[in-house]
């Protein structure tokens, strides 16, 4: 069983593209899957898929300094190790510091220590597409790259459990930790991208990172007709560097009223833009099987 | 005199969701605000994973600089395989196995945490460059400074850093945020004296503009709203900034025609010039605020 699984994580570089409205779609046409959410810093398919939470846990992520005020000399050694302009004598500024240590190791009266903190939950839900593991991390918390990795265990762990052999993952924008934790050992990537001048500068900054990986990767044009000569671009930049355009999706605005209504647009119309996700959906499995 | 020159805050333009606009109002804003204030304006492009201001201001780039971090490189000579770098990295970017020392720089964050517990002096530091900072001027008067992560690497921090490092106190700074809550959008915003959220109205929109009003009140950092695409999906946004008592500086209209100018690398104001006004009054709001 644990062979054949296979896991497609959606990501675009820029944001909102339409990642997350692709998904939740993908979501509804494919069957046997686990759905993981791993945009955790800005988590948004729950309020499509509209999660029934069956277990869920504490996320304790980053690590900062804590000191012991009774035990201070006001020496200072902290603040000259550290690099990261994170702590005086007066004050550690927790936003700035990064759980290094160094300044529990330099101080010469153990003052300092090091400690864990909170940072959001994960959740293991059942929609009524199937399982779906997310997380909400703490608004303004840290080390969301480690949440995805939990996401990403949590769906595999259920995957393997109810025998389904598919792992579908909604990706972060950028190219920073979370996008890279999303698409760690995956077997296909998929960008989202649209004929913009930055959604074409991104999509090429993550196809350079998935290149990297060594991930096999697909296109999807959103907005297609935006910018005719944009999308003839992305056209010749997919030809050039082997990947796959799955579809192109036309511009269309009536698309917002299925998020508004917090439904697949697959389940609410069947308007040009459904059926091009349809028809990319189609493509997508007879990638994944390959 | 000195009236003129008490405006010269810091803006960070940030939001919860990615494409709902920051660039575009960020650049916009930055255009507008140089017809006004020529010569006092910096744009600063903090969004180091994927920038793209330069895509909209069409900057004359006249220095970059590349941006380091402090890598450990071991001495195998001195080394004595006591195992101490590995156990005080926090981020397990140096492993000591028998008789052997693996780094990661990719996962350093560059504290030296390694270099000042090996009791042989077998670590030295050296520089990894992680991004790179460019520098130029757009339409003449504007300074404009980006920060960009090397593809591969995936820490923002030390880039968004330096970029910022390039405020002056004595311009009007507006930075460009990367999207969501977490660290480089906290990195950013910190020390800002207004954030600029921009949202979409609908269900997405307004989750992640919840997080993000959460984050800036954590961080003491006022802030209001800008809808853009303003006329698709439902009235939350508004209702929400209502209850919050959120100031509501502008609403920019869900048209074909703006997001065509977009896809072109067009600001606002250089698609309609009819933009520059109601940009210039959202500075005035804010200034209002912030001086009251």
């Amino acid at each position: 069983m644990g062979n054949t699984l296979k896991q497609m994580t959606i990501v675009s570089g820029k944001g909102g593209t339409g990642k997350t409205t692709a998904l939740a779609s993908f979501a509804a046409l494919a069957e046997n899957k686990v759905v993981a959410d791993c945009d955790v810093d800005a988590a948004n398919l729950y309020l499509v898929l509209h999660p029934d939470v069956i277990e869920s846990g504490d996320f304790y992520g980053a690590k900062i300094a804590v000191r012991d005020d009774s035990l201070c000399q006001q020496c200072g050694e902290c603040e000259r190790r550290c690099r990261f302009g994170a702590i005086t004598t007066q004050a550690v500024d927790e936003l700035a510091c990064e759980g290094c240590g160094v300044c529990v190791l330099a101080c010469p009266h153990q003052a300092l220590q090091l400690q864990t903190v909170s940072c959001g939950q994960w959740f293991l839900s059942d929609t009524v597409y199937g399982p779906m593991a997310h997380a909400k991390l703490l608004p303004g918390a840290e080390s969301s790259g480690r949440l995805v990795t939990i996401v990403r265990q949590k769906a595999e762990d259920v995957a393997l459990q109810r025998g389904l052999p598919l792992i579908l993952i909604d990706g972060s924008p950028g190219i920073g930790c979370t996008t890279v934790s999303a698409l760690a050992d995956v077997d296909l990537a998929l960008i989202v991208t649209e004929p913009t001048l930055a959604g074409i500068h991104d999509m090429e900054r993550i196809a350079e990172l998935i290149g990297h990986f060594g991930t096999p990767a697909a296109v999807l044009i959103n907005k297609a007709d935006i910018n005719e000569e944009n999308t003839q671009r992305i056209g010749n930049y997919c030809t050039h560097n082997g990947l796959d355009i799955i579809g192109e999706l036309p511009y269309d605005e009536t698309v917002t009223e299925a998020l508004a209504a917090q439904v697949p647009l697959v389940e609410y119309q069947d308007g040009p833009v459904a059926q091009g996700l349809r028809e990319a959906w189609t493509r997508l499995e007879q990638l994944l099987l390959k | 005199m000195s009236k003129s020159n008490d405006n010269n805050f810091t803006i960070s333009v940030a939001a919860g969701k990615g494409g709902t606009g920051k660039t575009l109002v960020a650049t916009s804003l930055a255009l507008a605000l140089d017809e006004q204030y020529p010569g006092r304006i910096q744009l600063i492009d903090c969004d180091v994973e994927e920038p793209n201001a330069d895509i909209l201001l069409h900057p004359q780039i006249s220095s970059e600089e590349p941006v380091y971090i402090l890598v450990p490189q071991v001495d195998l000579e001195e080394c004595i395989y006591c195992g101490k770098c590995a156990e005080a990295c926090q981020f397990s970017a140096i492993v000591v196995i028998r008789q052997a020392v693996i780094t990661f720089p990719q996962l350093c964050a560059g504290c030296g945490a390694c270099s000042y517990v090996c009791p042989t002096g077998a670590i030295t530091e050296v520089q990894r460059q992680v991004g790179l900072l460019s520098k130029g001027s757009a339409e003449g008067t504007i300074e404009f400074i980006q920060g960009r992560l090397t593809v591969g690497d995936q820490r923002a921090t030390p880039v968004t850093r330096a970029a910022k490092d390039c405020v002056d106190e004595k311009m009007i700074a507006i930075l460009d945020a990367p999207p969501g809550t977490a660290c480089p959008m906290q990195e950013t915003i910190e020390d800002s004296d207004y954030c600029i959220l921009v949202t979409e109205p609908t269900p997405f929109g307004l989750a992640n503009l919840q997080d993000s009003v959460e984050t800036c009140r954590r961080m003491d950092v006022p802030c209001g709203v800008i809808i853009n695409r303003h006329g698709v999906g439902n009235s939350g946004v508004e209702q929400y900034c209502e209850n919050e008592n959120l100031p509501l500086l502008l609403r920019i209209p869900q048209q074909r025609r703006i997001a065509e100018a977009y896809s072109r690398g067009q600001t606002l104001a250089a698609a309609d010039n009819q933009w520059m006004k109601p940009l210039q009054k959202v500075f005035d709001q804010i200034t209002n605020l912030l001086t009251d």
